[in-house]
Formats: C-alpha cells, structure tokens, sequence
C-alpha cells in the first residue's frame, strides 16, 4: 500500500511543497485507491480523470504561498460543485448539475486543492447512519457492515479509509461529530456563522454548518482556517477575523477551565464511555488543566427541541424541490399531481417523516405549542451555555452515546435513531463550535469519540485541548483494508 | 398527542407529497412515536422566555440597490426538466 | 349652526326586503421603485425578456440565500412616513409557505407579526366631505413571477423576472364604502407614492395592484358580515366593477337566507362577474415562520429623522398650499395636485405668468392634448417654459386668445419658442386702431345690406360684422378694439 495515502494533510502539504512528491503523484495513488475501495461506497461522483488532468498540469513554484497546493480533496455531496453532479444523496437531485460553487468549496479550491469526488451522506443530512441515501449505504471501514455513521457517512469513511486526505461535512445535529466518532476521526463543527452557507443544500438553515473531517488536530487546524470567512452573500455569515489557527496552534492549555456537564450522564449510558471520559479528563489534568462540575439543566429538552426545529425548517427548506425548475420530475395531468408525485417520488422515508413533521408543527393551531415552544427552549439552552462559559473555557462530553452499529439495526424506529445525536444537538441548538476527537475503543472494538465544546469564535481552544488530548491519547486507526 | 391518518393526509396535501393507504398507516404510527418523544417539551414551563430569533449574533447586513445579477437565462433555464429556450414548462394549472 | 355639505353619502344596496352598507377592506400590493430586487441584485425593469432578470436567488437554486436590499428599506420608511405612520424601528422578515409554479422557493419572505410599519392613515376629498381612511400596517414581501397559460393548449409557462421585486403591501382598515371611495383612495395611495418616487403606480405595467374584501351588513347593524376576497385586481375600474357585483352577490344570498362562505375569488374580466377559485378547496394553511436566513430588521431612529427630513411636500400639504398661495378652489388645487409632475409644471408656469390663465391653459387645452396622445405630463409636447411665454403674450396683448390657441397647435409639432412661431407667421396681434378701423370701414361698405338689417333690429349680425373683421384680418384683429371700433362705426353711420 502506498505510504503517500497514509500521510496526514499537514505531511502532503510539505511535502508538495518541498517537492518530495508532485500533486500528481499524489492523486494518482488516491484516485487508484479509491478505484479499489468500491464496496465502501463513499462516493456518489468521482471526478478522478478531472483530477489526475488538473494534477499533472499542477505546477508548486507558484503556489507556494496556497494553503493546500495540489492536494485532491473529496467533499460531502451537499457542496454545490460547479460542473459537477450534486444530489445531497436524493433522487430528486439526481441529475442535478449546478452551475456554481459553494463559497466554502471555492475557499478550497482557492487553496490549490483539486477535486477528488463527492462523497454519498445521508439524504438532505436527515439522517444518522447514512442508511438514507438513495446511492445506497456506506461501509464504516472500521468493520464490515457497519454504519460510518450520518449524515456525513461518506466522508467519514472516506477520510478513515484513507480514500481523501480530509475532507469537509456539514453539521446540523451532529452529521460531522458523530461521523467522526464512529470512525475513529477527528471532525469540528465551527460556530454557527463562522462559514459562509452560500452553495449548501440547506437542511436547517439555522443549525446548518460546514467543517472539517480529518486524521489529526493538525489537520482540522489548518483546512477550518480554508474554509472560514465571511460571506456578505449570507447574511447570518458573521464579520469576524479568521485566525491563523494552523499557527496558534497548541498544546500548551495549562490553567484553562473544563466543565462536565452532569446531565450528560445519561441513563444507561455504557460503562465504556463514562470511563472513556474520565480518562479524557485525567489527560486533560496532565496536561495541567482544571476541571470542574458544571450544569446545562435543560440538557435533556434539547433532543425534542431539535426534533422540532430542524424538521420545520427543512420542511420549508425542501418546498424549492417541486420538478419544475431542475432535479427530478414525474408525470401529472395538472400541477398539483406533479408536485405531489415528484415529491413522493423524489424524496426517501425518512425525509418524507421529516418534512411532515416539520409541516405539522408550523401548521395554524400547532406553531406556538411546538415551533414557538421549541425556540424558547433553544434560548434556555443557549443561556445553560453563556451561563457555564462564566466560569470555564470549553466543556467536554462524550461525542455519542454509543459506537458504531450494524446496518438496519435501528432502521424501524426513528427515535432510536434520533437518540445518536443526545450530545451532540445542544451544540448546534446553541450555535457553538465543537469537535470531536478519538479517543479509545469500546469493548467491540469499535472506536468512540470525545467531545470538547467551545466559547462562540473560540475553536482556537478547543483546537489546543484537542492537539493535547491527541497527544496524550496516541489513538491508532486500525484501518485493515477488508474492502479491497 | 396521536396522530391519526386522516391528520397524515391533511399535512401530506399540505406538503404536496402523494402517500397511499398503507405509507398513511405507516407515518401515522411513526410521526406518533416521534411527537410522544417531542412532547417532553411540555413539561418545562417557558412562559417568560423569549424565543430565540437569531443565534448569529449581528445586524442585519444591508445591501445597496445595484443590479449585479441575471443575464444568465442559459444557467438558470439549464437544469430544467422540460426543455425550452425562454421559460420554465409546467403542467397546466386549474383555476 | 350646523354646516350642511352639498351631498351626502348614498351608496347602497337596495335589497328587495332591506337597505345594506357595503364594508371594503383593501390590501394594496405596490411594487418598489429601485434597481434592483428585494433580496438579489437582479434588475426590476419592466418588459424585459423572460428569465433575463432572473438569478440563482430568484430561482431557488439549492444552497441560495436572501441578502436585503437597503434601498427598499428605506422606500418603504418613506411610504409609511407619507401614510402618517408609525415606523416600527424593530421588524421581521417571515416565511410564507405555499406552492405555486410561479413561486420558486415554495415560499414567499413576507412580514407576518412584525412589519415595518404599523397604524397610519389617508384623507380623502368626497363630495360629501373629507374621510379618513385608516391604515392598518405596511409590509415588505416578495413579489411572485408570472405564469403565462395561454401560449400553450397542455402546459403553463413561467417567467421569474418579477420573481422577488419588492412588494409593498398596503393593509387598509375596512373603512371604505362604496367603490367610489376606493377609487378615489387608490388614486390617493397611487398619487402619494409617486410623490415620494417608492412606486410608479403603474397599473397596466402591474406595478400596484389590489385584493379587495368586501362584506355586507344592513343599515344600522354594528357587527360585520362575513366577507369575501377578490384577488389581484389589477385595475380602478375593474375594482369598482368587482366590488358592485359581489355586494349585490352578498346581499341576495342573505336576503334569501343562505350563508356566505368566507372564499377567495377571483374578477372574471369577461363576463365582469366574481367567482369562487377552484384551487381553493382547504384554506391556505401558510405556516408562517420567521425566515432562518434572515436576521431581525432593526432600524436606527436617526435614519428615520433623515428620511423624514428628505421628504418632499406631499399632496395633502401641496394642496393647502396652493389654495393659499395661488388663490385657486379646492377643486382645482386637486386636480393640480393629484400628480407632482402636474403641480411642478403649474408652478413652474406661474413664476413668470398669470396664475388663473395658467390654470386654463394647463387643465383645460394641454389636458386635452395630452389626453388625445395619450402622453403624460412629462412627456408634454409643450414645455412649462413656452406655455408662460405663451401666456405672456396673451395678457400684453401681442395676441389674441384666438391666436394664442392656433400658436399653441404649432407649439406641439416640437416644443417651438412661441414668440418664435408669432414672429416667424406673422401673427402679432394687430391692435392698430386706424388699421383696424380701415377694416371695419371696407367690411361695413361691402355689407351694406346687412348693416340696414342690424340697424332695423337684427343684433345678432354683429357677430357676423367681426367674423369679417377677423377673415380680412387673418385673425390677426384685436377683439376688444375690433369690437369698439365696429359699435362705433355701426351707430355713427359711416
């Protein structure tokens, strides 16, 4: 196998520059990995003529000064890529080649990165397993049958399979962080407003955010400084300053705060994972950090008022999806009956579930018992935050309540499937950055993930903890080719 | 709260999204499951809370009047599934 | 004492069993004058091609979002400054849910619980008196594309190029009643936004259009009845049309005990009736929900005190101001005020000529020929300028006011200077007693029998004796000499 796949992000880029290796080289050894890598079913696009074309004419004397030069990079299939088909894992999208690019995905490109392909996810990021896709399921690398976890299924696998160097998700209740956790992989949602929108196929508009899947902490650093910026083409992007987190990055977090919140102990919680975080803070105190109990009292209303938001504003985000200006369209003797037939058609069950509830709760008569109810429970949980960060830096959970499961285990019913996102919805509820970072294994050897949650604009801290976790942790990937 | 088909039908007609007999059957034992989850919501009392309105803490950024877009007929007509040069092609409408 | 107008309010449906009011609300959806549109830089010209005006926002392309155009903020401020209204300094942008071909996102961004402005009010001169017709709010929304059924026998086509132009709407409280008042209160509306340059009023272009609800109760009750709306009326008089039918409509249905389904309708310009909308089986249930892409609108106060300060003198003002200043009635204030340009021209004319005579000539003979050519005032063929001195010419005497109006025919063909045309034709007004008198002599003479006729009693001949007069002196004569000099000379006996 080749060494070159193996590399972290931070490696390809020095090494590209300091021309150890052409951009060629390396995307020819990714792409013929990819090739064998099929059964994982990561990809729903592959752009690899396009990419090994755009590789050979790379030349790194004048893009000495890009942040990721010549490096191929497969993205979730929610990214609008100009040219390129973009489904959001939908039929109803399955055709669909826009003609522009998302504002994140250009801030890639601008770096000198080259399209590798667009990785499958759950349909519309519904979903916690990548069991909804209309591609079909993807494999979690990590053991045969297993869910890479959702929505961001496929580049979760992708990146721990090592079929793209690291690749960007979106992360609306926990598509990136849970991913991450099932896979053994590092993955940041940035605060809410931190990267610009513009050119993703929108979920839940104001829980919606893209962010960084990669091997290290290293890595996260330096792509979530790509892609971040303001964007005036989306008026919630925020105008704050992008910091160099690559380069202020570190592991020197002595003296810094970290609160566990005791509602997220919840009941039944496996023995592994209380155990996995109590390790995580014994490292984190070696590592000369505090730790104090803190509370989020309203933690356990934030699932339902998730379950409440983000299907109401998807079910209106989804309207757009009618057959009549692109994307799939069915037969009908009259509008009406095409509309209901191309969205019946269109859309998957667990899409469909989505967009009635959402329907439901906005509907006369239910807005101010659900929709209504559901934003004030938001601000409570907002205000348990505000409140903590008074008195510490970042605060640190379990990334899921439990490991990577087999496929169709929690299919039949919704909710259980709903409970996989417990620790990581409060976050996107609130609007904070949080990433997840490998942090052990469980009994079935299957890997879990830990959770750090930052001040908003601060993932500079929980980048730092992070790389001293990392360090202190030394997780191992397992990653045994099974697929090939 | 339970959901019953007819209610399933209703909210379908609403979303404009075609489910026959059985999926009504289906979606209303599920979205009844999911609404007894989502009700937990009534148990906390938030009578003097504000709802939350915006979690991107910043004002409105305003626009200036110029036209800086359109012209792009060929784009925005290129996806479209009935193909036609000047317009967007829909099933009749009744009135 | 009591002071008694000349008419009183009497529209009423005459029931065969009871005497009814008719209850008008109206919602008055006007589209903002700017550049471009509400939420995407696309421009908002009238009549381009299809889809030309059309961007990737417009069209709800996957992953586009809103960005707010500040012009249209500030336009819809000024409205509601010129509606007497209160400005809220805190608004929301909501989204309403529905689906429609013409309708990209499946939803439109309107204001539902907070919009931009709240409670004003617009006066209206009747005959009967001045009424104040209260306004209930003003909102800013999207406006829908246009979805053409009649190019094709099997499918609809839709163009998006009004897709997301800027709507105000006007929510009128149900304060009118009779379609005259709602006449004169669309013109009000119209005459006040053109005034402040938000909206071109434009009805045939579609720029203001109307829903208009319309109840009926009889004379005496209190409470309201139930009521009907008719949608998207694109005309007065078709609004006028509208609401007598479907008052008429109400007031059998009651009067033979039936119900009145609360519906929407639609005009049927064909057979100028209302009917029930077919698509319209179950309510719209529109979901309403503040827009996620959006954040709340939050004015400053001081942008309102400078836009408050930039406001032009409105109509109400302009009117009083006139009555004062150019010792005109009421009436003729109106029609001078009813459009700025017509003012502007008025008063551009009167700085340097009489006021009375401006007034004529302005409504009477420029109307007529702006009427004729269909043209409006600021595409007069006649420029303010040329008419003064027109006018001008007239009071010193250098023409007749028979010439004048054969000057003012040539001074439409291209704006001509009409000291120019006088000089050029030769058409100064000959005032030359003992020239006139040499006519009048020759004119006498040559109608000897006539002027026994006159003198035995036939008065009605001295028209006859100046028509002469004028025909030898190429209606060049000075009446008032012409007419002096002719007297004379007919009594003395030449």
């Amino acid at each position: 196998m080749s060494e070159i796949i193996k590399l972290t992000l931070n490696e390809l880029v020095a090494g590209i520059k300091k021309k150890k290796f052409s951009s060629h080289e390396v995307t020819k050894d990714f792409v013929n990995r990819c090739i064998k890598s099929k059964k994982l079913n990561s990809f729903i696009t592959d752009n690899f003529d396009n990419a090994l074309k755009i590789s050979k004419k790379f030349e790194i004397k004048s893009n000495q000064n890009k942040q990721l030069p010549g490096i191929p990079f497969a993205v979730k299939d929610l990214f609008c890529t100009k040219g390129i088909k973009t489904t959001a894992g939908s039929k109803i999208l399955n055709n669909f080649i826009p003609t522009y690019e998302s504002t994140v995905t250009q801030n890639i490109w601008n770096e000198g990165a080259i399209l590798l392909g667009k990785l499958n996810c759950d349909e519309f990021a519904m979903g916690s397993s990548n069991e909804t896709s209309f591609f079909g399921n993807v494999e979690n690398p990590v053991g045969k049958k297993l869910v890479p976890g959702g929505s961001s299924g496929g580049s979760a696998s992708a990146l721990a399979a090592n079929l793209t160097p690291a690749t960007i998700g979106t992360d609306t209740g926990g598509s990136i962080r849970q991913p991450a956790s099932f896979t053994g992989t590092v993955g940041l949602k940035p605060t809410y407003g931190r990267c610009s929108r513009w050119g993703i196929v929108a979920f839940a508009s104001s829980l919606d955010q893209a962010g960084p899947m990669t091997k290290t902490v290293e890595d996260c650093a330096l792509l979530l400084q790509a892609i971040s910026g303001y964007d005036p083409n989306d008026s919630t992007s925020i105008d704050i300053r992008v910091d160099n987190f690559s380069s202020n990055l570190t592991e020197k977090v002595k003296g810094l705060t970290i609160g566990i919140p005791k509602e997220y102990r919840v009941e039944n919680m496996p023995v592994e994972i209380d155990k996995l975080w109590k390790k995580g803070m014994d490292f984190l105190k070696d590592a000369g950090v505090i730790i104090k109990d803190i509370s989020l009292p309203h933690t356990k209303y934030a699932l339902p008022a998730y379950y409440i938001v983000a299907p109401a504003e998807a079910s209106s985000n989804l309207a757009r999806y009618d057959g009549v200006k692109y994307g799939h369209r069915s037969e009908g003797k009259n509008l009406i009956e095409m509309y209901e037939n191309t969205r019946s058609e269109g859309f998957g069950d667990e899409v469909k579930r989505r967009i009635l509830i959402g329907t439901y709760v906005l509907s006369s008569g239910y807005y101010d018992a659900y929709y209504l109810k559901a934003q004030k429970v938001r601000q409570l949980i907002k205000q348990d935050f505000d409140n903590s960060f008074n008195s510490v830096d970042a605060i640190l959970t379990p990334s899921t309540p439990n490991s990577s499961f087999k496929m169709g285990e929690k299919k039949g019913d919704p909710v259980s499937m709903y409970l996989n996102d417990i620790f990581t919805v409060p976050v996107n509820l609130a609007g904070l950055p949080a990433i997840s970072v490998p942090s052990g294994y469980d009994k079935k050897k299957l890997p879990l993930g830990l959770q750090l949650i930052g001040k908003p604009f601060d993932e500079q801290t929980i980048l730092n903890l992070s790389l001293a976790l990392q360090k202190r942790i030394n997780f191992k990937r397992n990653v045994n080719n099974w697929w090939k | 709260m339970s959901i019953d088909q007819k209610t399933v039908k209703y909210i379908s007609k609403l979303a404009r999204i075609s489910i026959n007999e059985k999926k009504a059957k289906n979606l209303a034992k599920d979205l009844t499951n999911i609404f007894k989850f989502i009700e937990k919501l009534n148990k906390l009392d938030t009578k003097n809370i504000e709802p939350l309105t915006s979690i991107a803490e910043t004002k409105l950024h305003l626009r200036e009047d110029n036209i800086k877009d359109g012209n792009i007929r060929d784009q925005i007509l290129k996806n479209s599934p009935e193909k036609n040069k000047e317009y967007f092609v829909v099933p009749k409408v009744i009135e | 004492m009591e002071i008694v107008s000349e008419k009183t309010f009497d529209y009423f449906i005459k029931g065969e069993k009871n005497k009814w009011e008719v209850i008008i609300g109206l919602e008055v959806h006007a589209q903002v004058l700017s550049k471009s549109k509400l939420f995407s830089s696309s421009s908002t010209k009238f009549g381009a091609e299809p889809n030309t005006q059309v961007s990737l926002v417009d069209s709800a392309f996957p992953g586009m979002l809103p960005v707010i155009n500040q012009f249209c903020i500030e336009q819809s401020v000024k409205t509601g400054l010129g509606l007497k209204a209160k400005i809220n300094l805190y608004s929301v942008f909501d989204r309403k849910n529905y689906f429609y071909a013409d309708l990209p996102q499946g939803y439109q961004i309107s204001q539902y619980k907070y919009p931009i402005v709240g409670e004003g009010e617009v006066t209206l001169d009747m005959p009967y008196g001045t009424k104040k017709i209260g306004i209930e709010r003003l909102h800013l929304e999207q406006d829908a594309g246009k979805s053409i059924h009649d190019l094709d026998p099997e499918n609809s086509l839709i163009d998006l190029n009004r897709s997301g132009v800027a709507l105000m709407e006007i929510v009128s409280k149900p304060d009118l009643r009779s379609p005259n008042e709602v006449n004169v209160y669309v013109k009000k509306l119209r005459s006040i936004m053109r005034y402040l340059g938000t909206c071109d009023g434009n009805m045939q272009e579609g720029s203001l259009r109307a829903d208009v609800n319309v109840s009926v109760r009889k004379v005496g009750e209190k409470q309201f009845g139930t009521r009907c709306e008719i949608k998207n009326v694109n005309s007065i008089k078709f609004m006028q049309m509208a609401i007598e039918h479907e008052a008429k409509r109400q007031v059998e249905l009651l009067e033979n005990n039936k119900r009145i389904d609360q519906e929407t309708r639609l005009f049927d310009t064909k057979n100028n009736t209302t009917r029930s909308m077919r698509s319209k089986e179950d309510a719209h249930d529109y979901r309403y929900f503040p827009d996620p892409d959006l954040l709340p609108l939050r004015l400053e106060q001081s942008l309102i005190n400078k836009l408050k300060k930039q406001l032009p003198e409105l109509p109400d003002e302009k009117k009083e101001r006139f009555i004062k200043e150019y010792n005109l009635s009421a009436y003729e204030a109106n029609i001078l005020v009813s459009e700025k340009e017509i003012s502007d021209y008025y008063e551009e004319v009167v700085k340097k000529s009489d006021k009375k005579l401006a007034l004529n000539w302005l409504t009477g003979d420029l109307f007529a020929v702006l009427n004729k050519k269909n043209l409006s005032i600021s595409q007069s063929p006649i420029s303010a300028n040329n008419l003064s001195l027109l006018i001008n010419m007239i009071v010193s005497g250098k023409i007749s006011g028979r010439i004048a109006k054969e000057v003012f025919e040539l001074m439409q063909e291209n704006n001509e200077n009409p000291e120019k045309i006088v000089e050029t034709k030769g058409l100064l007004q000959q005032s030359d007693p003992k020239k006139l008198e040499k006519i009048i002599i020759n004119v006498i003479s040559n109608n000897k029998d006539k002027v026994e006729q006159y003198k035995s009693g036939k008065e009605k001949l001295f028209g006859f004796f100046v028509g002469q007069v004028m025909k030898l002196s190429e209606g060049k004569a000075n009446p008032q000499l012409v007419n002096e000099i002719l007297k004379n000379k007919l009594k003395s006996n030449v």
